[in-house]
C-alpha cells in the first residue's frame, strides 16, 4: 500500500464540478505547470513552489503537500453523488504530469476504490510518463490550443509538437476515452480557420468523438493582482455567445466530431 | 406513460397576467362591512350559526366581477390582486397601519380614504369580540412576556385564520355541494334530540348546509353575470366564452363536474371561497394532478378537449391563484414577504398502494408554471425511488428558469415520518404539502402547520444572562454561565432554557387554538374535511381525523456552530474563558454596541433603577442613554474580541460534511424536536416540530444579539436547515450531506433546505442530469426537502448594489466558482453577461 503514501502538491479541491468529465466530480488541482498561458485563469497554479497570494487584502498561502491517502479520503466524501451521476475524480492543474508519481498513484487509488477517473491535461510530458498513468485513467480531457507551433510558443511559452504527438499516441493506445478541449481565446485562436484547424486535427485521432470549445473568461484576473503580476490580457473581452456558436458550427462542418460549447 | 412534450402558451395568458399586475393591490371593505352587518343581526345565536349566516350574507352581497379574457371566474375583490379584511380575527394592527400600509416597503397595498373610513367605522363593533383578544386572555402571563421578548412569535394564527389545509376537492368535483348537503342531511337525520351532542352537532350540520347553499348561490350569481355580459358582448368569440362560463357556473360547484372545464371551475370556487370564509393562508390545492386527472382523461378519450385547450385552462387557474391576496401587519409582511399565500400544489408521488402516479397532468402543471412564471401556486414535486426520470428533468427545467420552483420532496422520508405520527400507511402515501414544506394527508388533517416561529438562538442568550432579558426574568435561572465547569453542564442549561421556552410557546399556541374553536369555527371548510360531518364538529373543534400543531424552530445551524465552538474553545482547547466569551458577545465582538443594543441596554438599566425604587423620568432616561452610548471596550478588550472572532472562524462549521460537527448538529436539533413532541393540543392531537423559517430568519435575526458562532448582533440567522450563509465552503454536495445528517424523520412538520446556483450549473441536458443526480443523492441520504434559487441577472445587479447582503453568493461559471461580491466590478459585469447568455 506504499502508493497511498505518495506525496504531491495541490493548490485547490473543488467538489460538485459539473464541467470536467461525466457526472458530479471532485477536482483536485495539482500545482506546477510547464506552460505560461497568458489567459491562464489559475495563475497561482503555475509555480510548483508554495506561494503567497493576496486574497481580499489578506495573505493566503497557495499550495500544500498532501498524500494520496488524504486526497482519496476527500474524494470518497462525495461517493454517493458519483454513484447517482456516474461522476468521480478529475485531476487538473497546473499540469498534473509535472507530478507524475502523485498523479498516477492518486488515479490508481481512485480506480481501486471503484471511482471513475479523468485527467485534464495538455499532455506536455514525455509519452513514457503519460503511459504510466493511462492504465488508471477512464477519460483524458486533452487541451489542444493551436495547430501552429510558433503562435503556440508565443502565447504559452512552448511549441506544440510534443503535445500533438502525444495526443495521437494516447488515442492510438486505446486505453482511455479521449476528448479534445480548446480554450477559445480572442487574439490567439478565435478565428474560424484556427478552430477548424484544431477540429481537423482532432478528427484524425482514432476514437476521438468530441470537441469542447471553452470560451475565454477573465475570472482569474484578480489573482494576477494578488500575485503581483501583470495581466497581459487586459481589455480583451470574452467571446460572445453568437461567435461561439459560429465557431461550433464551423468546427462541425469540417469534422465528424460532436462539438459543444463549454465542458 | 405520460407525455412530456412542450405545449405552446396561449396568447390569452400574457394578457391576463398583464391586467393582474397593472396596479398596486388594493384593500377593499366589502367583506368587513357585510360580516359586521350579519354579526349585528345574529347576536346571541350559537357561534357556528353566526359564522354560516355571515358567510352566506357575504356571498350573497359581495360585489362580483368577471375580468377580461378570463375562462375561469370567481374573484374576491373587484380590484385585481385586491384583498378583503377579516376583523373577526383581529383588526387593531390594521387600524393602526391604515395610513402607512400603502407606503411600507414589504407588500404595500393601496387603500382609498373612503375605505379607511368604512373600516374604522366597522372596527368599532369588533372591540373585545375578536379571536385574537380572546387568545390573549387565555395565555399565561409568562407566555405573553416571552412573546414580548421575541423568544417566539405565534403571530400567524394569533392575528389571522389558520388556513393551512387541503380539503377534499375530489369530493366537490364528484358530487358537488348538493351532494355534500345530502350527506349533512343524512347525518342530521341520525341525530336524536336526546343525544348528548345534539345541540352542537345539529347546529354544526345546519351551518354546513347554509354555507354550501350560499356557495351554490354565489356561483349562480356568476352564471347570471356571465350571461348578461354575453348578451352585451359584440365579439362573437368572447360571447361564446361567456356563455360557456355561464353554463359552467350554473352547473358547478352545485353538482358534480361532467367535464374537465367544469372540474377546473368547480376547483376554483372551492379554492377561492375557502379564502373568503377565513383569512388563513397556505390553503393548498394539494394533489391537483391526481384529482383532476379523471376529468382530463375522460375528455381527452372522448375527444372533446385537446391537450392545448386543457393546458390553457390550467394556465388560467395558475393566474387566478395569484389573484387572491392578503394584507398582513407590517412585521408579518416582512416575515412572509412577497404577497405570498403559499397555495401549495404538488405533482407526482405514489398512490395509497405505493404505485407511481405521474400522469400527463403532472407534466402540464410544470408547464403551467413555466408559462405563467408567477409565484403561485407554490409548485412542489414528490420524489421517490420510483419517480420517472423524465418528470424530474422537466422539473429541473423549471428550476433552471430561476423562479425558485418547484420544491422537491422525498417520499422515502416523509411517508415513514408521517406513519410515525400515527397516519396509516395508505394515508401517508397520499400525503401532500401544505404551505411551505409541511406534509399531511389531505381532507383528513388539521395540522396547524405554521403555529409559531421559535428562535433557537434566544434560549442560548438566556443561558448567558441567567434567564434575564432587558432587565426582566424571561427564561429560567440556570445559574452563572461563567461558573459552568463542563460542556455538559452548559449544554444542559441550554436544554433547560429550550424546554422552558417551548412550554411557553405551547401555552400560547393552545390559547390561540381554543380561541379559534370558540370564536371562529369554519363550517364551510369543515364540510370538506373528514370526519367533521359524522362527528358533528368543526375542524377548529377537533373534527378532523388527524390533529397536529407544528411550530417551527429556526437557527439550527447557528446553534450547532455556537455550541460546537463553545465546546471546543472554552472546554476542550481552553483558549477562551467563558467570561471572555460572554464579554465578546455583549460587545458584539469587534463591532461594538449597535443602536439596538444601546437602546436594549438603556432599557435594562432603567428597569433596574425602577425596580430598585428609584424615580425615573425623561432626563434620567436621556442620561442613561448617553452614558451607554459612550461605552466602549478598551483597546486591549477589542484586540481580544477580534482574536476570539478569528478563533471562532477557525472552528469547523456545519455544512462541510465533517462527521463530528454534523452529528453534533443532529443532537442540537433534538433540543427542539424532542421536548416539543410530548405536548398535546386542545384538539386532541400532538405537537410536531418543523425546522424552517419562511423568510422570518431575517427580521427575527434582527431581534437576536451576537451568537457564539461569530454571528454579529441583529444580523439574519441561518435559513431553515441550511448551513449558515458563507460557512459552507465546500460546495453543494458537502452542504447537502451535512444537512442530510440531521434527523429529518422526527421533524415531521417539515424542513427547508435552500441552495443557490448559477444557471450555468444547469446548462444543457447534461447540466439537468447532474442537477437531478444531486437531488437524488441528497434524498438517498434521507434529506426531506430541497429547493433552489438559480440566480438571475436582477439578483446579481442587486448584489453589486448591496454586497453586504450577498456575502455568501457563490457563482460557478464554466467550472470555476467564486464569491461574487469579492470579484472586481468588471468581472462581476462579465458574470452578469454570462448569466443572461446561460452558458
Amino acid at each position: 500500500m506504499d502508493y497511498l503514501q505518495t506525496k504531491g502538491r495541490i493548490f485547490d479541491i473543488q467538489r460538485y464540478s459539473v464541467h470536467d468529465g461525466p457526472g458530479i466530480r471532485t477536482i483536485v488541482f495539482l500545482k506546477g505547470c510547464v506552460l505560461r498561458c497568458r489567459w491562464c485563469c489559475n495563475p497561482e497554479s503555475q509555480e510548483y513552489k508554495i506561494q503567497t497570494m493576496k486574497v481580499l487584502g489578506e495573505d493566503k498561502v497557495i499550495g500544500r503537500d498532501v498524500t494520496v491517502e488524504e486526497m482519496i479520503k476527500v474524494v470518497e466524501e462525495d461517493r454517493p453523488y458519483y454513484r447517482r451521476s456516474g461522476g468521480g475524480l478529475t485531476l487538473s492543474g497546473g499540469e498534473s504530469l509535472c507530478q507524475p508519481e502523485f498523479a498516477r498513484d492518486l488515479l490508481r487509488a481512485a480506480k481501486e476504490h471503484g471511482i471513475n477517473t479523468a485527467l485534464e491535461s495538455m499532455a506536455c510530458a514525455p509519452f513514457e510518463t503519460i503511459e504510466t498513468i493511462l492504465p488508471y485513467l477512464d477519460l483524458y480531457l486533452m487541451d489542444i490550443k493551436h495547430t501552429n507551433p510558433a503562435k503556440h510558443k508565443e502565447f504559452t511559452g512552448r511549441p506544440n509538437d510534443l503535445m500533438m504527438e502525444n495526443a495521437r499516441k494516447v488515442a492510438l493506445s486505446g486505453k482511455c476515452k479521449l476528448i479534445i478541449r480548446v480554450p477559445v481565446i480572442p487574439t490567439f485562436n478565435d478565428t474560424i480557420e484556427e478552430i477548424q484547424g484544431i477540429a481537423r486535427f482532432a478528427d484524425t485521432l482514432p476514437g476521438v468523438e468530441q470537441l469542447h470549445l471553452l470560451p475565454y473568461h477573465r475570472l482569474g484576473q484578480d489573482k494576477y493582482i494578488g500575485l503581483g503580476r501583470p495581466y497581459l490580457m487586459e481589455g480583451i473581452l470574452p467571446p460572445t455567445k453568437e461567435h461561439m456558436e459560429t465557431l461550433r458550427k464551423a468546427a462541425e462542418s469540417v469534422s465528424s466530431l460532436r462539438v459543444q460549447i463549454g465542458g | 406513460m405520460f407525455n412530456t412534450t412542450d405545449i405552446p402558451k396561449s396568447s390569452r395568458i400574457p394578457k391576463l397576467i398583464e391586467a393582474l399586475y397593472a396596479k398596486m393591490p388594493v384593500i377593499e371593505s366589502a367583506r368587513a362591512k357585510l360580516i359586521t352587518e350579519s354579526y349585528k343581526a345574529t347576536e346571541g345565536q350559537p357561534v357556528i350559526t353566526r359564522r354560516a349566516e355571515a358567510f352566506a350574507h357575504i356571498l350573497r352581497n359581495i360585489p362580483i366581477i368577471i375580468r377580461d379574457n378570463e375562462l375561469i371566474v370567481g374573484s374576491s375583490t373587484i380590484a385585481p390582486r385586491g384583498c378583503q379584511t377579516f376583523p373577526e380575527f383581529s383588526y387593531q394592527w390594521l387600524e393602526d397601519e391604515l395610513d402607512t400600509v400603502a407606503t411600507r416597503t414589504a407588500d404595500p397595498f393601496y387603500i382609498a380614504e373612503e375605505t379607511k373610513a368604512e373600516l374604522r367605522e366597522v372596527h368599532k363593533y369588533w372591540k373585545g369580540k375578536t379571536s385574537s383578544e380572546l387568545a390573549t386572555s387565555y395565555m399565561a402571563p409568562e407566555a405573553i412576556k416571552a412573546i414580548e421578548h421575541n423568544i417566539f412569535t405565534p403571530g400567524n394564527y394569533f392575528y389571522n385564520g389558520v388556513g393551512h389545509v387541503t380539503v377534499k376537492y375530489e369530493e366537490v368535483l364528484a358530487i358537488g355541494y348538493k351532494g355534500i348537503i345530502d350527506k349533512a342531511r343524512a347525518e342530521l337525520e341520525k341525530c336524536q334530540v336526546g343525544d348528548g351532542n345534539y345541540a352542537k352537532k345539529s347546529h354544526f350540520l345546519n351551518a354546513v348546509i347554509v354555507s354550501c347553499q350560499a356557495v351554490i348561490e354565489y356561483a349562480e350569481r356568476y352564471a347570471e353575470l356571465a350571461s348578461q355580459m354575453a348578451a352585451e358582448c359584440t365579439d362573437p368569440v368572447r360571447k361564446q366564452e361567456l356563455l360557456q362560463i355561464s353554463e359552467n357556473c350554473s352547473r358547478v360547484p352545485a353538482n358534480g363536474a361532467t367535464s374537465f372545464y367544469e372540474a377546473c371551475q368547480s376547483f376554483w370556487f372551492v379554492q377561492q371561497l375557502l379564502q373568503v370564509e377565513s383569512s388563513g393562508h397556505s390553503i393548498s390545492p394539494g394533489r391537483f394532478d391526481q384529482y383532476m386527472y379523471p376529468y382530463y382523461k375522460a375528455d381527452i378519450d372522448k375527444g372533446v378537449i385537446t391537450r392545448e385547450a386543457a393546458q390553457e385552462l390550467l394556465d388560467c387557474i395558475w393566474v387566478k391563484l395569484n389573484d387572491l391576496n392578503k394584507v398582513r401587519d407590517a412585521a408579518s409582511a416582512e416575515g412572509f414577504a412577497g404577497y405570498s399565500l403559499f397555495q401549495n400544489l404538488i405533482v407526482g408521488g405514489q398512490d395509497k398502494y405505493g404505485n407511481d402516479v405521474t400522469n400527463d397532468l403532472s407534466v402540464m402543471c410544470i408547464l403551467a408554471s413555466m408559462h405563467v412564471h408567477l409565484p403561485m401556486p407554490s409548485l412542489s414535486i414528490r420524489v421517490w425511488n420510483g419517480s420517472p426520470h423524465e418528470l424530474l428533468i422537466k422539473a429541473a427545467e423549471l428550476t433552471r428558469t430561476g423562479i425558485g420552483l418547484p420544491a422537491y420532496y422525498n417520499d422515502e422520508v416523509i411517508i415513514p415520518a408521517l406513519q410515525n405520527r400515527g397516519l396509516t400507511l395508505e394515508d401517508a402515501r397520499e400525503y401532500n404539502i401544505i404551505g411551505c414544506v409541511e406534509p399531511q394527508k389531505a381532507g383528513k388533517t388539521d395540522g396547524w402547520h405554521d403555529a409559531a416561529f421559535f428562535n433557537m438562538c434566544r434560549p442560548l442568550e438566556l443561558v448567558f444572562s441567567n434567564g434575564m432579558d432587558k432587565g426582566e426574568l424571561v427564561g429560567i435561572q440556570t445559574g452563572d454561565v461563567t461558573k459552568m465547569t463542563t460542556f455538559e453542564e452548559f449544554f444542559d442549561a441550554y436544554k433547560k432554557q429550550m424546554e422552558y421556552c417551548i412550554s411557553l410557546m405551547v401555552n400560547a399556541d393552545n390559547a390561540i387554538d381554543v380561541a379559534h374553536s370558540e370564536r371562529v369555527p369554519l363550517p364551510y371548510e369543515s364540510c370538506m374535511v373528514d370526519d367533521c360531518l359524522s362527528r358533528g364538529l368543526s375542524v377548529q373543534e377537533g373534527g378532523a381525523v388527524y390533529n397536529f400543531t407544528g411550530p417551527q424552530g429556526f437557527g439550527i445551524a447557528n446553534m450547532a456552530d455556537s455550541l460546537y465552538a463553545i465546546r471546543k474553545l472554552v472546554y476542550e482547547d481552553k483558549k477562551v474563558s467563558m467570561e471572555e466569551y460572554k464579554q465578546a458577545l455583549a460587545w458584539n465582538y469587534d463591532k461594538g454596541l449597535d443602536q439596538q443594543s444601546v437602546s436594549d441596554m438603556s432599557e435594562m438599566i432603567l428597569k433596574g433603577m425602577q425596580d430598585a425604587g428609584m424615580a425615573v423620568n425623561t432626563d434620567t432616561a436621556k442620561a442613561v442613554l448617553q452614558t451607554v452610548m459612550r461605552l466602549k471596550p478598551t483597546e486591549e478588550q477589542l484586540r481580544r474580541f477580534t482574536e476570539i472572532h478569528h478563533m471562532i472562524d477557525e472552528v469547523p462549521k456545519f455544512g462541510n460534511a465533517i462527521d463530528d460537527v454534523d452529528y453534533f448538529a443532529r443532537d442540537v436539533a433534538y433540543t427542539y424536536s424532542r421536548p416539543l413532541q410530548k405536548y398535546m393540543n386542545p384538539r386532541g392531537g400532538h405537537y410536531q416540530a418543523g425546522l424552517y423559517p419562511v423568510s422570518a430568519n431575517v427580521p427575527l435575526g434582527g431581534q437576536t444579539g451576537a451568537t457564539p458562532d461569530g454571528r454579529y448582533a441583529h444580523t439574519p440567522v441561518a435559513d431553515g436547515v441550511s448551513p449558515t450563509a458563507g460557512k459552507d465552503v465546500k460546495g453543494p454536495t458537502a452542504a447537502a450531506t451535512s444537512v442530510s445528517r440531521l434527523d429529518h424523520f422526527i421533524v415531521s412538520n417539515g424542513t427547508l433546505f435552500n441552495q443557490k446556483f448559477h444557471p450555468s450549473a444547469l446548462a444543457g441536458r447534461e447540466g439537468l442530469e447532474k442537477f437531478v443526480a444531486l437531488i437524488r443523492t441528497f434524498f438517498d441520504q434521507k434529506g426531506m426537502h430541497m429547493q433552489f434559487n438559480v440566480v438571475d441577472r436582477e439578483t446579481l445587479l442587486d448584489a453589486q448594489k448591496h454586497p453586504e447582503n450577498y456575502a455568501h453568493l457563490v457563482v460557478r461559471v464554466a467550472g470555476y466558482s467564486a464569491l461574487f461580491t469579492t470579484l472586481s466590478r468588471s468581472l462581476q459585469d462579465d458574470i452578469i453577461r454570462r448569466t443572461e447568455q446561460g452558458f
